[in-house]
């Protein structure tokens, strides 16, 4: 290992500086949507229907007013532009990630402490996390989203409680580790509360795993609400997401398959990204955690 | 061995009551009257009313919890409203096409990674290795539906080297239906492969730095037989283990596949039941999957056994 610090080494790790790179550019592409070149993405007109990419006119937005516009991407079967479309959808997309990880995170953090340090809990979580990995995660976001009704933060928890178990599992798995070490047993005999040592003495040991963990979370989080979108489960198509953009343009495939491809430009580097971040960080922070299955 | 079978039989207890428990809860925790719930739209207020006593609605909840697990074991997985038939009949009809696609996959996935795991670790930090890497990361990170639009657009409607889209029954001849499943298999088949490949890389790569790889090359057997027989032979057991883990992923992946390729299979008849507020047959189709996985963990336990002699239970 060089004497150099985990953040230098991370902005000399190829993976980490390529994914955050591609991500700041989509994060700034989604802030700065309202700037470019976009209108409305709810707002349709009749005259522009399934226009080819790169047609342009006098677009009549919802409030009757009327604007110069260019769709590059073209526009979809009731004519709003894809462009648009794609462009909000990314503010969709990076923020069920980040907020999905985060709050999977939060959620198996916490239990994965109650199993690990607490013998009495552990068998009975374990259990409850073994029958949830039984369910689909896709399927029980499904379930999860059809009994909840789809709005953005139901949708993000639905993809968050199937990530839940195998959080548990890698902090329960930490702290068996940790809890007999002896600056853990130092602690306990200077009669901390035990959620003082959880919180100031284990949780900062489990840090580098769960943000590796967290990164490999908020992609497939990304990947999972494109697929309750496409599927005609997910928000409401009229809400700009890359997966309702998909389902909308699944119709006409066969002529016009840049609204389903268009979407996807997007979708699959933002996934790729976050995925080679996680992989970098893995790398840096965490060199003996290697597994992700 | 029988005890061994007892005792997994016996793990999986839990985890079947707890699916149990948490499918149980899907129509009690969705906000409004269960029985409205599971009546869906249509219902009339005399099937209300006999949902109501088939549920016991006023007792407690435990008892109700017991009187539907007590069905569900008689085979008795509700009835659809929407669609007019007993739930378990609708998932048997449905079962044929979205097993062919699930197994079909696994058999795909299985041919092209382990080669080309045992590959890329046999001549580790080579080209072939490197892509292998690569793509296992790419892999991962495109989603099914866009996979299968690709291979849709290039392979059936450019090349038209296959059908577009739809099932044939395997009734209606094994060519057709092999046919007809190629291209929905192979689009599933990638994200599998990715991970496969992955790890078989690992698995053989860590068994060619064992001794007994040194002395089957000492012996001068072909490196072809060192890499199946010693090698590949070693690293069943993770390989194994990851079809069993990822087993859900599979069957997650085969919700979404349907809809690409227009297979009536139980993907289909899940999203229909979400868009119809059908609850009875999202509840028979979660239960479903998940007993499938169950059960494909316990065939991996039972299957170390026979990949690897060493294990005993």
């Amino acid at each position: 290992m060089n004497p150099t610090t985990p953040w230098t080494r991370l902005l000399r790790h190829g993976a980490v500086r390529g994914g955050a790179i591609v991500l700041a550019t989509l994060a700034l592409l989604g802030l700065l949507a309202p700037w470019l070149g976009t209108i409305d993405p709810a707002a349709m007109d009749a005259s522009f229907i399934n226009v080819a990419a790169g047609a342009s006119g006098a677009v009549t937005l919802p409030d009757g007013a009327q604007v110069q516009h260019t769709f590059w991407m073209g526009s979809d079967s009731v004519g709003r532009d894809i462009w648009s479309r794609v462009l909000y959808g990314t503010r969709i997309s990076l923020m069920v990630g980040g907020f999905t990880a985060a709050l999977a995170v939060a959620l198996g953090c916490t239990l994965g402490m109650l199993a690990g340090y607490f013998r009495a809990a552990d068998a009975v979580l374990m259990r409850v996390m073994d029958g949830l990995m039984a369910i689909p995660a896709v399927l029980l976001a499904i379930t999860l989203v059809a009994m909840l009704g789809a709005t953005l933060p139901t949708v993000i928890l639905a993809i968050a409680v199937p990530e839940v178990p195998r959080v548990t599992r890698l902090v329960r798995a930490l702290v068996i580790g940790l809890r007999d070490e002896p600056f853990v047993e130092a602690a306990r005999a200077l009669a901390t509360p035990d959620a003082t040592i959880l919180w100031r003495d284990i949780l900062p040991n489990a840090l580098a795993p769960l943000i590796v963990q967290g990164t490999f979370i908020a992609a497939s989080a990304v990947l999972t609400e494109a697929i309750l979108s496409f599927l005609g489960l997910g928000l409401p198509s009229d809400v700009p997401t890359w997966g309702n953009i998909m389902a909308e343009g699944r119709v006409l495939f066969s002529q016009a398959p840049g609204n389903v491809l268009w979407p996807a430009l997007f979708l699959v580097p933002t996934v790729l990204a976050i995925n080679l971040l996680g992989d970098g960080l893995r790398d840096v922070l965490d060199p003996k955690f290697s597994r992700r299955a | 061995m029988l005890a061994f079978l007892g005792k997994r039989l016996l793990s999986t207890l839990p985890v079947v009551l707890v699916v149990a428990i948490t499918v149980f809860m899907i129509v009690r925790l969705t906000p409004g009257d269960p029985a409205a719930i599971i009546g869906g739209n249509s219902a009339t207020s005399e099937d209300l009313d006999r949902i109501r006593v088939q549920l016991g609605l006023t007792q407690p909840l435990w008892t109700q919890f017991l009187l539907w697990a007590g069905k569900v074991l008689q085979g008795d997985l509700g009835f659809s409203f929407f669609l007019n038939k007993p739930v378990l009949e609708l998932i048997a009809q449905r079962v044929e096409p979205t097993l062919s696609l699930a197994v079909g996959t696994l058999v795909l996935a299985v041919a092209i990674a382990l080669p080309l795991g045992t590959l890329a670790a046999w001549r580790m930090g080579s080209w072939l290795d490197k892509a292998v890497m690569a793509f296992s990361v790419a892999g991962f990170s495109v989603p099914v539906f866009v996979i299968g639009y690709v291979l849709i657009y290039l392979l059936a409607m450019k090349l038209q080297w296959f059908p577009v889209q739809g099932y044939r029954r395997m009734a209606d001849g094994l060519g057709p239906w092999a046919r007809q499943l190629a291209l929905p298999c192979l689009t599933l088949a990638v994200t599998y492969v990715a991970l496969l490949a992955r790890v078989t890389r690992a698995a053989v790569s860590e068994a060619l730095t064992e001794d007994y790889i040194r002395t089957a090359r000492a012996k001068g057997i072909s490196e072809r037989a060192v890499l199946t027989h010693h090698a590949l032979r070693n690293a069943a057991v993770p390989v194994v283990t990851v079809i069993g883990v990822s087993a859900a992923l599979l069957l997650g992946g085969v919700v979404v596949t349907e809809t690409v390729y227009a297979i009536p299979g139980l993907g289909q008849l899940t999203v229909d039941a979400v868009l119809n507020r059908d609850f009875p047959v999202l509840q028979g189709v979660v239960l479903f999957f998940a007993l499938i996985y169950v059960a494909v963990n316990l065939l991996v336990d039972l299957s170390y056994l026979a990949l690897d002699p060493r294990i005993r239970y």
